[in-house]
């Protein structure tokens, strides 16, 4: 229904935000206005990943939504803005900024804050907590500070609290007041298990341990000193001893609370005051608080529906299942339902490994008929279908114990046939095998697209291989195979069209089409992709006659054309180090020809403006000052930029102006599916912003960190660490068999950091291939690229030297008239091309000379 | 368009054609009507004459372009932004509002000959 009204939201978490993505969508028009009061700096951000602000994610990374989103939507914020007041009766609410709002409909989506224990010395600076973005700035802080770190409280949140210190680089320890470890989720005896593979990680766990004050240390800064006597030197705490609602406006307001806190909801999500609905984590259903961020979704969306009286007949929050499956400390651990088997009668199969660490076990009914729960330490392989017996209530066969004994015959694996409509697979975002479906129905005919039209797998992952198998299963059902073709002349992806011209030795584009494709011609999705292959498998000049057709046209005239119809032109300029004679001959070069000059983001030289006829004289007089091509043309090695490094910097470690121009030379010529940069900066203040490239080198003390598949561009994202303290032969060793693997085996037009995103398995898998050499074939990798090394040629020079390619060189063949519709205005001193309204006026225009 | 008579004239020779690529002439050179025009050779001999001019790159590049085969139609696809033209008709297959001027050629001997 479209009212017009006013929706005040308070608080812009996950949930928060989702409710606002409900009602845009939901919502008839903007008559529905929503004015968001958000606590933080930042707009609402993925908490549930926040730990991965650590391994390198920045706020933009981890943000959710953006301002021009909400600006799009008419949405208003106010950020760092703390509502304090509300009043029920006049039904607004006032913020600290002395703003009064009124609402039509209140939410309050303000969450939980971390629980610090009122053990005295708690509020000294180094005592923090894990809950927000500025919270982890201040860790990192504090950590830069410290060698040893200790984790009060041995929770979810706390084990994944000390991996994050642990990686920070301190020796850290984890405090914890009960017996043992996740006291919620696990078991004792899965308890036990956890902690003795987190000890082997280097984590130390004190469990029972009661903190009574913390003062100052002897070796450490401070001291923790426990009920029993023993005390425990630290550099800095963390807690991570629980969260607590925000509900204090609503106790100001005189709402209900739960037991426990959080402010008492009904199933619609209504409050106990009228026109107010409470969502997330600050909401309390039957007395309980969910701290997951699952059921906070499904509350928002029953909000929005209740709010804009849309829909409402299925929205009902009626709880949530809290089964969690997560990676802590390198550790995986699930728990399901009943995992204490607390229910009346329940009984339990237990399968313990101690050598390797491995802890199953399943709770079922009385009658043996049902799943009721299930602990997993050490190995979740059966979770996903654990999950789906419990919450489908799926009957049990005889000998239940099969479904986590190891070498059970026929183990009973749920296949995605077995299970019904209404299993969820997406808990994040509530998605059921029934939405897939009609999603399917709908037209989607990929993961990638039922993804994008369910959400599904989109929320924490965890869900993404049951996804595949469900869409798989009936994808096949329906008869349908998935297309991975390149167009319509080839039934092959990229991948597929490299083994096969590899494995018969082809060696043109038409013997490719007639052997393994259709059509007579190809075009020009197929031609470049198979002549990049050609390239990169046999190292051919690209000007080959045979291999012209195949060519976009900046590969075929070896420059890159511009808006007009005219080229630039981009000499090597290897880690950005260049001669005073060289930068004068290009400096002479650029004035003869009447050039627009620019200095690059890759630190080279760019020169517009040439007409077509140009390039040949242009390049003789930088072939003959000793310059190269720098292949700004081609899918394929562009620059090494580098910072200068040890050789004049007061802090750099490494010489790596020298590293970077090894490796340009090295690489250059290189075919790729897609361009790809390098950087190498000489220590760690990272000044040539290596991260950001596909292959970053950063110079430690002990030899290189190597970074892998980052890139800027459209969609930035920061480069993994890849390996760490490498000498130069091991990181040209590894360099050469990423790279290496990327050309074989990336789709056309992928860069690096997609194609990672899409191995399966992803970095760790690529450190097994390059690393450990999982797939035995490192070896040729290396002698691939030694090969492309070794039969390295100056496309330019090789031109120059032959008339026929010169031929090509020309705007007619019949005439010695170059374009008339190239034309130039001067603008700061330079040309730029004329616009169509200038070239009409035809004043002030200068023709090339 | 220029009122002469419509006739078939050389333009260039057979070695100036690039075996399924394409080269530019200029044709009425030195008059009003001087013309740009993109000439492809697909296979040996089949020959196809376009204007070379992209009417939504705005610029003369089309002989650049990269020539193929699209559902049966001999098509050249734009340098600058990709549009497909019909070397046959001049249509773009993108934008049906959209055509360029196509013209008949043919060898003659060691000479290619357009008619305009
Ligand atoms: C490190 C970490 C890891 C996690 N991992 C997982 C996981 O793997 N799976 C999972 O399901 N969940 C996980 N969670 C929990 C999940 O993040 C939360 O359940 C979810 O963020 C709750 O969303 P929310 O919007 O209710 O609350 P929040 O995200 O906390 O948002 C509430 C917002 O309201 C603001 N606010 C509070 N009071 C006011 C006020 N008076 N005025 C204005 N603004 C106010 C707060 O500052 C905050 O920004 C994790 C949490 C953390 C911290």
């Amino acid at each position: 229904m479209s009212i017009s009204q006013h929706i005040v939201v308070v608080g812009n978490g996950m949930v928060g935000n989702h409710f606002v993505e409900e009602v845009v969508k939901l919502r008839e028009s903007t008559d529905t206005r929503i004015t968001v009061i958000c606590g933080e700096p930042n707009l609402a951000y993925d908490r549930v990943h926040l730990s991965e602000f650590f391994g390198g994610k920045t706020a933009a990374d981890l943000a959710m939504i953006t301002q021009e989103q909400y600006d799009e939507w008419n949405v208003e914020v106010l950020t760092s803005t703390l509502a304090t007041n509300i009043d029920t009766e006049s039904k607004t609410v006032t913020t600290n900024t002395d703003k009064t709002i009124s609402y039509d409909h209140l939410v309050m989506a303000t969450g939980s804050y971390a629980f610090v224990p009122p053990i005295p010395g708690h509020e000294q600076p180094h005592c923090l907590v894990y809950r927000t973005l500025e919270d982890l700035v201040d860790i990192q802080e504090s950590a830069s500070q410290s060698k040893v770190g200790v984790v009060v409280g041995g929770g979810l949140l706390g084990l994944e609290a000390a991996n994050a210190l642990q990686n920070l680089g301190l020796q850290t320890h984890v405090v914890e007041f009960a017996p043992q470890l996740m006291g919620v989720q696990l078991d004792e005896a899965g308890g036990r298990v956890l902690r003795s593979k987190i000890e082997e990680l280097g984590v130390q766990v004190h469990t029972g341990c009661a903190t009574q004050i913390i003062e100052a240390g002897e070796t450490c800064r401070y001291r923790m000193n426990f009920a029993d006597g023993r005390y425990l030197e630290t550099d800095m705490i963390l807690f991570s001893a629980g969260i607590r609602p925000y509900d204090q406006l609503g106790r100001d307001a005189e709402m209900a609370v739960g037991e426990r806190g959080g402010i008492a909801i009904d199933a619609s999500c209504k409050t106990s005051a009228p026109d107010v609905y409470a969502i997330g984590e600050c909401a309390a259903l039957n007395n309980f608080c969910y701290g997951l961020v699952a059921p906070g979704y499904s509350m928002a969306k029953v909000a929005a529906r209740h709010i804009l009286q849309t829909d409402i007949e299925n929205a009902e929050f009626a709880g949530a299942d809290m089964s969690t499956k997560l990676k802590l400390l390198g550790v995986e651990v699930g728990s399901i339902g009943d995992a204490h088997g607390k229910t009346e009668g329940a009984l339990a199969y237990i399968y313990e490994n101690q050598p390797e660490g491995v802890y199953k076990k399943i709770v079922i009914s009385e009658d043996k008929t049902t799943l009721l729960g299930a602990v997993l330490v050490g190995d979740t392989s059966e979770y996903d279908t654990l999950l789906q017996y419990m919450l489908n209530s799926i009957a049990l066969e005889d000998s239940p114990e099969a479904l986590i004994l190891p070498m059970a015959d026929n183990k009973p694996g749920l296949g995605a046939d077995a299970l019904p409509e209404t299993a969820v697979i997406c808990s994040c975002h509530n998605v059921t095998k029934g939405d897939i479906i009609s999603s399917i129905d709908e037209g989607a005919c990929s993961v990638g697209d039922v993804k994008t039209c369910t959400k599904a797998a989109t929320g924490c992952g965890g869900c993404a291989a049951l996804l595949k198998s469900v869409v798989d299963a009936d994808l096949e059902g329906r008869g349908v195979e998935v297309s991975k073709d390149i167009c319509e002349h080839f039934a092959y992806s990229r991948q597929e069209l490299y083994d096969i011209i590899k494995v018969n030795e082809i060696r043109t584009f038409e013997g490719l089409l007639e052997s393994h494709g259709k059509g007579e011609l190809g075009c020009e999705i197929c031609k470049p992709a198979v002549g990049s292959i050609l390239a990169s498998v046999w190292n051919d000049y690209v000007l080959e006659p045979v291999h012209i057709p195949l060519q976009d046209t900046n590969d075929t005239y070896l420059a890159n054309m511009q808006k007009d119809g005219t080229y630039s032109v981009v000499p090597r300029i290897p880690g950005g180090e260049i001669t005073p004679e060289k930068l004068i001959v290009i400096g002479e070069v650029a004035k003869k020809y009447n050039l627009y000059t620019k200095i690059t983001g890759g630190q080279r030289i760019d020169l517009f403006g040439a007409r077509i006829d140009q390039l040949p004289g242009i390049w003789e007089e930088l072939i003959a000052a000793g310059m190269e091509t720098g292949h700004a043309y081609g899918k394929s090695l562009r620059t090494v930029k580098s910072c200068v490094g040890k050789t004049w910097c007061r802090y750099g470690v490494q010489d790596s102006v020298g590293m970077a121009i090894f490796l340009e030379n090295r690489y250059k010529g290189l075919r790729a599916p897609h361009k790809i940069k390098f950087a190498v900066s000489g220590c760690t203040r990272e000044c040539a912003e290596a991260q950001s490239k596909d292959i970053g080198v950063i110079a430690v003390d002990n030899g290189w960190n190597l970074y892998v598949c980052g890139n800027g561009g459209m969609k930035p994202r920061h480069g993994d660490l890849f390996a760490t303290d490498l000498d130069d032969e091991t990181l040209v060793k590894y360099i050469d068999r990423v790279l290496m693997f990327y050309v074989k085996t990336a789709d056309r037009l992928q860069r690096t950091s997609v194609w990672m995103d899409n191995l399966e398995g992803g970095l760790d898998y690529l450190k097994e291939v390059v690393i450990e050499d999982s797939l035995g074939f490192g070896e040729t990798l290396e002698s691939q690229m030694d090969n492309v090394v070794e039969t390295y040629q100056c496309e330019w020079k090789t031109t120059i030297g032959n008339p026929d390619s010169m031929k090509r060189f020309r705007q007619f063949v019949n005439s010695k008239k170059t374009d008339t519709n190239i034309q130039f205005v001067d603008e700061r001193g330079q040309i730029r091309p004329a616009t169509e309204a200038e070239k009409l006026s035809e004043i002030d225009i200068k023709e090339v000379q | 368009m220029s009122q002469q008579e419509k006739q078939w004239r050389p333009v260039c020779n057979v070695e100036d054609l690039i075996n399924d690529s394409g080269v530019c002439v200029l044709i009425n050179e030195d008059t009003e009507d001087e013309q740009q025009i993109a000439l492809f050779c697909i296979g040996e001999n089949k020959l196809f004459a376009v204007s070379n001019y992209d009417p939504f790159g705005k610029a003369n590049v089309l002989y650049r372009g990269i020539v193929g085969s699209l559902g049966g139609r001999y098509v050249v696809a734009s340098p600058l932004y990709k549009q497909h033209f019909d070397l046959e008709s001049g249509q773009c297959t993108e934008d049906e509002s959209v055509s360029i001027e196509a013209y008949d050629v043919r060898v003659n001997g060691n000479s290619v000959e357009m008619c305009w």
